[in-house]
């Protein structure tokens, strides 16, 4: 049952992200913008394009080890969940065979070049979403999307989903629970017996949504729910938003791999 | 199947995100100007159980293998599409967070393509001309089964779309379609037929939970096809323009290898790299360099960002690298150094 345990892995990510610390105590809205700046950049690079990816690992670590976030936890996730990005890359060093590169006397393709570069931006790019959870609580998530001006229906809706999520999840475990002990091997999974339990699920929900409403029209509801604002940006927020785009427009336009490893060899030589 | 950042470029993702973000904006205009207050906790509800419901798995009867829903269609036959672009859409938000499918910049594409395909095209053009209020069972099906398909066809060209014009893959179009569609044809099918299964059984158990919901939503007979239909040409445009700006400052792969193999004078020595690395420096004043506009036939040939791939830098290449990566390692154990530190004293 690997498909339930990366469902509750969603538990570990929440707890994480109630730590904290300095990442944690930024405020939601810059971590968002800053991610959403970093992965621009990162995307932004040609497909052949691999040392100067590299340099841009400084962001998921800083997240990561500022954020006291256990590296095995984002590790397990970025390698296990089947990419498609690896999927459609593995094609390039099939087509695209031209010599680019020798090193050390062994020729190298651009199709493995390309492909190398995607599963960097891949690494890249997937771990800072899942750090930007682990170190952001969903609400803050929230309270920032709601903040950025994004519609209410929509965030409210989203506050919901994210608070029915568990209950609902433990409802669905249930059900396999008690599917499982009626059948043996692969009895009771036919697309039968499957949609009468979905449906069942699906009626379910609906009943509670409506004992919900009932219960939120009886404590005032009418049509709006405040978002707790938390957060306030200050000074830190400033800076970590001002220095990380620096950082991340340097490394764009400075070489800084090729600028090391050339100094460093005309020294060995 | 979810699109990835690292097989966008910059452009695309953002003229999805654009499309994504106002079809999210004007879908929550139109709710909130004929909305009943019920649809909010009823949206929330409804997309946690997208993800319980995943739980679930069932046995996909050809091959044997195991399958879940994805449910963007039974959302939109339950909240009409206004509401379920928008539970679609959070879903979506949940999935890229918690769950690394696909990221921050391909979420704008995943709203879209599997978003508006189902709320906005399969639903008011297909399923509602054929489900009326008291349709057989058979109507149902053919529906469901119907623009399932539609939709997820339109999805997965859509994946296609976007991934081409990013040009990150060397997939021949006619070769990336072969892969896409058919596997698509056979999920849509499956997924078309379940959703029908559940709308049929949920009406033969809760007849008013279809119907009243139906009242719910008035508004989902008049989606304005002609702001549909405005909204694809402008991101077709866009993308366009994106594909044609890619095609001139990158020539594919193939090419550029070749054009690399059968000399073209090579950059000049590289004793003095400092000093043109200060040279660019002033090329390098513009934000993402390499996604200007190319500016001269003659600066075409420097413009591939990607300096001097000669044999000579692939060691100092190499060796940079290994240096900046083990300078990352470091930074980070420092980091949690200092705050094992810091959390003892």
């Amino acid at each position: 049952m690997t498909f339930d345990l990366e469902f509750f892995n969603i538990g570990y990510l929440d707890t994480l992200s109630y730590r904290n610390s300095f990442v944690h105590r930024l405020d939601p809205r810059i971590k968002i913008i800053v991610s959403f700046i970093f992965v621009l950049f990162v995307v932004s690079f040609p497909k052949y394009e691999i040392s100067s990816l590299i340099p841009f690992f400084f962001y998921p670590v800083f997240l990561l080890t500022a954020g006291n976030i256990p590296l095995k936890a984002i590790a397990k996730k970025v390698f296990f969940i089947s990419p498609f990005a690896v999927f459609i890359g593995i094609f390039n060093p099939l087509i695209d065979t031209g010599t680019l590169y020798t090193v050390f006397g062994v020729p190298v393709s651009g199709g493995w070049l390309s492909f190398l570069s995607i599963l960097i931006k891949y690494v890249l790019t997937v771990s800072t979403a899942l750090l930007l959870i682990a170190v952001t609580s969903f609400p803050g998530i929230c309270e920032a999307l709601e903040r950025l001006k994004l519609p209410k229906v929509f965030v409210i809706q989203l506050l919901f989903l994210y608070r029915y999520l568990f209950v609902l999840l433990e409802e669905s475990l249930r059900m396999m629970r008690a599917r499982d002990a009626r059948s043996f091997g692969n009895r009771g999974k036919e697309i039968k017996t499957f949609v009468r339990l979905i449906s069942v699920l699906l009626i379910r929900s609906i009943e509670r949504a409506e004992m919900i409403y009932r219960a939120m029209l009886s404590r005032g509801f009418r049509g709006e729910i405040r978002v707790l604002r938390r957060h306030r940006i200050n000074v830190y927020d400033i800076l970590f938003l001002m220095i990380s785009v620096t950082v991340f427009y340097l490394f764009r336009s400075f070489h800084l791999v090729n600028l090391l490893g050339e100094t460093f060899s005309r020294v060995l030589r | 199947m979810h699109m990835a950042d690292a097989l966008l470029s910059p452009a695309v993702g953002g003229a999805m995100w654009a499309g994504s973000l106002g079809t999210i904006i004007y879908c929550a205009k139109k709710l909130r100007d004929k909305m009943d207050d019920k649809m909010i906790p009823l949206m929330g509800i409804l997309g946690a159980f997208i993800f319980a419901g995943q739980m679930i798995n069932f046995t996909i009867p050809v091959t044997g293998s195991s399958g879940h829903i994805g449910g963007g269609m039974i959302l939109t036959i339950l909240l009409g599409p206004y509401a379920a672009f928008i539970v679609i859409a959070s879903v979506l938000v949940i999935q890229a967070l918690f769950f690394a499918d696909g990221g921050l910049l391909a979420l704008g594409a995943n709203i879209w393509n599997m978003g508006i395909y189902p709320a906005f095209i399969a639903y008011p053009l297909i399923y509602k001309s054929i489900v009326r209020k008291n349709s057989s069972n058979t109507a149902i099906t053919i529906a469901s089964v119907l623009s399932v398909v539609i939709g997820l066809q339109l999805g997965a060209l859509s994946v296609v779309l976007e991934t081409k014009s990013s040009g990150i893959t060397e997939l021949p179009l006619d070769t990336f379609l072969l892969l896409m569609q058919p596997i698509h044809l056979a999920i849509g099918l499956i997924e078309g037929f379940v959703t029908a299964g559940i709308v049929i059984y949920v009406r033969s158990l809760r007849p008013d939970i279809v119907e009243n919901l139906e009242g719910v939503k008035t508004l989902s007979a008049g989606v304005s096809l002609k702001k549909v239909i405005i909204a694809l040409g402008v991101l077709a445009v866009i993308t366009g323009g994106a594909l044609s700006w890619f095609a001139s400052t990158h020539p594919d792969g193939l090419e550029w290898s070749i054009e690399k193999i059968y000399g073209k004078p090579e950059i000049p020595d590289k004793a003095d790299s400092i000093k043109e690395a200060i040279g660019k420096l002033q090329e390098k004043t513009v934000i993402l360099p390499d996604y200007s506009f190319p500016a001269k036939e003659g600066q075409e040939e420097k413009t591939p960002s990607w300096p001097a791939v000669d044999t000579g830098t692939s060691f100092s290449g190499l060796l940079g690298g290994i240096m900046v990566l083990s300078l990352v390692i470091l930074f980070g154990l420092g980091i949690r150094f200092m705050s094992k530190y810091r959390a003892k004293t």
